[in-house]
């Protein structure tokens, strides 16, 4: 009898307990996937499965001009519109070689900052809202409303603006917007310390957050982890800093760095984040140039055969655009280095042997959007 | 006895002697408790509905929302719109599951709330069983509720719904003890398990007032682990909805999903309740030594508004740290429970024994 058992026993097969998170989950932001494995609560293993949000737009840059690629862009990180703008727009024009007037430079340099505020004001929701504070979400989309207001009034888009065209602005800016840009500062440096009494000084906050999910330095490097993710391991990677483009070398501000790594310092690098982008907004308010809002372009653009490469820092990381051009006025091959789709890759390195809870508190502080790694 | 005026007592006695002179006793006592029967289930809906509306208010208040305002004046009615919509729903069978359990599951949790109401006194004579062991017999019930959270999770066939029952079950179970703890440390300062008496001896003055810093400590102690017991946030980890999108309750559709939803804000109702009779006074009104006028003008306010009022009031602070504090994780909801909750009520009821023996309370 007990060999028959013994023997039965032997014959089940001892499979790892897995669990779908996602694609519909409320804490993945989107069609995002993960099989986890898990033993108990703890997670074991967790493999990322990207394509659901799939929209080909690489391909579909091969069959646009310039200046429709631009309205594709937007639909990557729909969360820094502008800055996904900007990385063709610096693609196109130094590959043309354009001088782009001085006034748009600011301008650009004035939205971008907006827009990380913007995109920041929803991580702090969201993050808060993963760690079950559902208060907080409605905060950072009360004051981010105030920031699609602005974005509304000159651009005429509250999410994806398409704004920057090659060589310039679609239209000039409104001749509120200096004043409403300020008034909106003002404000928000009043809000943000609501920010931190809500969330940052919570003590079940910070102990769900520090020594969690813990990315070293050297993995981040190793992983090609860029933007706030990889400034709160310590490592300097701001393209802002590092290539200036646009007025960025014009102004002064802190490249924030934290070495701790863990959720709390994610965190915590973008609520920084959030200030030194209030500076550099007030830097150069005052100093817009007067001049043109954008340069004179040829009706059909037109890149020179050739390679070519740009980079710019969205709120997520390094954004980089790669086109190959046959000289066409579509390019024959464009190639997106999406920030998301790099830092998703660290997650199962640094979720392994935390709980489900910490899964979903180290998958919000990376901020990930998911039509951004998926494109 | 000064509040005599809305004391029902004599009119529930009139009932019962017509029924019997009407009938024969078996038929009257029947017919009682249907009654009774019926208007608990009436008060359990209305309550339950009024308790979600009160939420979504609560809770739009704190984040600078409106809240529901389209049904009725001020949305009044919309939780009686959802209710019907959550009837008329399809109620989704699932395969593989083991149907009785799934179907069981929500009745449980639901009879479990309604036991436990039956103990609590609403006002003087408003009371529809009054044991001896009073606090000892809620306390029993309510930890009842587990079974169905576990049935559910398990019988569901759904992972998150496991991990779900399987978090609820080490949470109740642990946070059992210190609700318990928390109501021995006032049935020591009481000498009595039976709530019509906790309430009769706080006519002096309520027990938070009387048993100096071991009644407040006691008062927050069962806050914090009943909040954990029915399961609200920031101890709503069987739910979790970020995590686990609904828990132990994710496979459940229509009424039965209902049920959860009105058994849970029933259960904070109970859990609020009992910490208003025990620690608040119950349905007795607030009096102060020595201001007779103060007093008699206290005496006006009908006992069941004054119970009413202090259980809102917990209710709201409830509601309070729900909206305020992110969730806990469910290694450290165990540790906050096991090493610093029941300590604290340990030593807390050796210092209230001390207390009573030496007859140092008020």
């Amino acid at each position: 009898m007990e060999e028959i058992i013994n023997s039965r026993v032997q014959d089940i097969e001892v499979q790892d307990y897995h669990i779908n998170i996602g694609p519909q989950h409320p804490s993945t932001h989107g069609v995002l996937r993960l099989v986890v494995s898990l033993k108990g609560e703890i997670v074991e293993n967790l493999q990322p499965h990207c394509g659901y949000i799939h929209r080909g737009i690489e391909k579909m840059c091969e069959k646009d001009t310039y200046p429709q690629i631009i309205h594709l862009t937007d639909r990557m990180d729909y969360l820094s519109a502008h800055m996904n703008n900007h990385a063709v727009c610096l693609l196109v024009e130094n590959a043309l070689e354009v001088e782009v007037p001085e006034r748009v430079k600011y301008i650009r340099t004035i939205m971008d900052e907006l827009n990380r505020i913007a995109s920041h004001q929803l991580f702090f929701g969201t993050f808060a809202n993963d760690l079950g504070a559902t208060t907080c979400y409605m905060y950072g989309f009360r004051d981010r409303e105030k920031v699609l207001d602005i974005f509304e009034q000159s651009t005429g888009g509250r999410m994806l603006q398409s704004y920057y065209t090659p060589g310039g602005l679609m239209r000039d800016i409104h001749p509120e917007f200096q004043k409403n840009t300020k008034a909106f500062i003002k404000y928000f440096r009043k809000k943000i310390k609501e920010y931190d009494r809500i969330l940052t000084g919570n003590v079940i906050f910070q102990q769900r957050t520090k020594n969690v999910g813990i990315l070293t330095k050297e993995d981040a490097i190793d992983w090609g982890v860029t933007g706030p993710t990889a400034r709160a391991s310590g490592l300097s990677c701001d393209v802002r800093k590092h290539h200036p483009y646009s007025a960025y070398d014009k102004v002064t501000f802190n490249e924030v760095l934290i070495p701790e790594g863990d959720t709390f310092a994610r965190y915590m690098v973008r609520m920084h984040e959030m200030r030194e982008s209030m500076n550099i907004i007030e830097q150069l308010i005052d100093n817009i140039p007067a001049g043109d809002y954008s340069a004179k372009m040829k009706p059909i653009i037109k890149l020179p055969a050739g390679e070519y490469f740009e980079r710019v820092e969205t709120a997520r990381g390094v954004l980089g655009v790669y086109v190959i051009s046959d000289g066409n006025k579509n390019p024959y091959r464009m190639k997106f280095r999406s920030p998301g789709f790099c830092n998703l890759g660290v997650l199962n390195k640094i979720t392994s042997g935390f709980k489900i809870a910490d899964l979903i508190a180290i998958f919000g502080s990376l901020d990930l959007v998911i039509p951004d790694i998926d494109r | 006895m000064t509040f005599n005026i809305y004391d029902l007592t004599t009119f529930f006695q009139w009932v019962d002697e017509f029924l019997r002179g009407a009938m024969a006793p078996a038929w009257a006592v029947t017919i009682e408790w249907v009654l009774i029967g019926l208007g608990y289930l009436l008060f359990f809906a209305v309550m339950g509905l009024f308790l979600v509306y009160a939420e979504r208010k609560v809770c739009a208040f704190m984040q600078n929302r409106i809240g529901p305002n389209r049904v009725g004046l001020y949305g009044f009615f919309q939780t009686i719109a959802d209710f019907v919509k959550l009837m008329m729903k399809e109620l989704i069978p699932i395969k593989q599951c083991d149907k009785f359990l799934f179907n069981l599951a929500p009745f449980i949790v639901v009879i479990v709330s309604f036991l436990a109401l039956s103990a609590i006194p609403f006002g003087p004579a408003l009371h529809a069983i009054d044991l001896d062991i009073g606090i000892l017999f809620v306390t029993a019930v309510s930890a009842m509720g587990v079974i169905g959270y576990l049935l559910a999770g398990w019988s569901s066939n759904n992972k998150y719904s496991l991990v779900g029952g399987m978090r609820s079950g080490a949470q109740i179970i642990s946070y059992e003890l210190s609700v318990g703890l928390s109501l021995m440390t006032i049935i020591v300062l009481a000498g009595t398990m039976k709530f019509s008496e906790i309430v009769e001896l706080q006519a002096a003055g309520w027990f938070i007032f009387r048993g100096h810093i071991p009644a407040i400590i006691a008062f927050i102690l069962f806050l914090i682990s009943s909040t954990a017991e029915v399961n609200r946030g920031p101890f709503d980890l069987a739910e979790a909805d970020s995590e686990l999108t609904a828990g132990y309750h994710t496979e459940y559709s229509g009424i039965k999903f209902g049920l959860f939803y009105v058994a849970e804000y029933m259960n904070m109702f109970i859990a609020s309740a009992i910490a208003a009779t025990v620690f608040l006074g119950g349905w007795m009104p607030f009096h102060i030594t020595g201001l007779e006028g103060f007093n008699h003008v206290m005496d006006f306010i009908p006992p069941f508004i004054w119970f009413i009022g202090k259980t809102f009031f917990v209710i709201w602070v409830i509601m309070w740290f729900k909206w305020t504090f992110p969730r806990l994780r469910i290694d450290q909801l165990l540790t906050l429970e096991w090493k610093y909750l029941l300590p604290i009520n340990l030593v807390n009821i050796l210092i209230m024994s001390f207390l009573v023996l030496m007859g140092w309370h008020f």
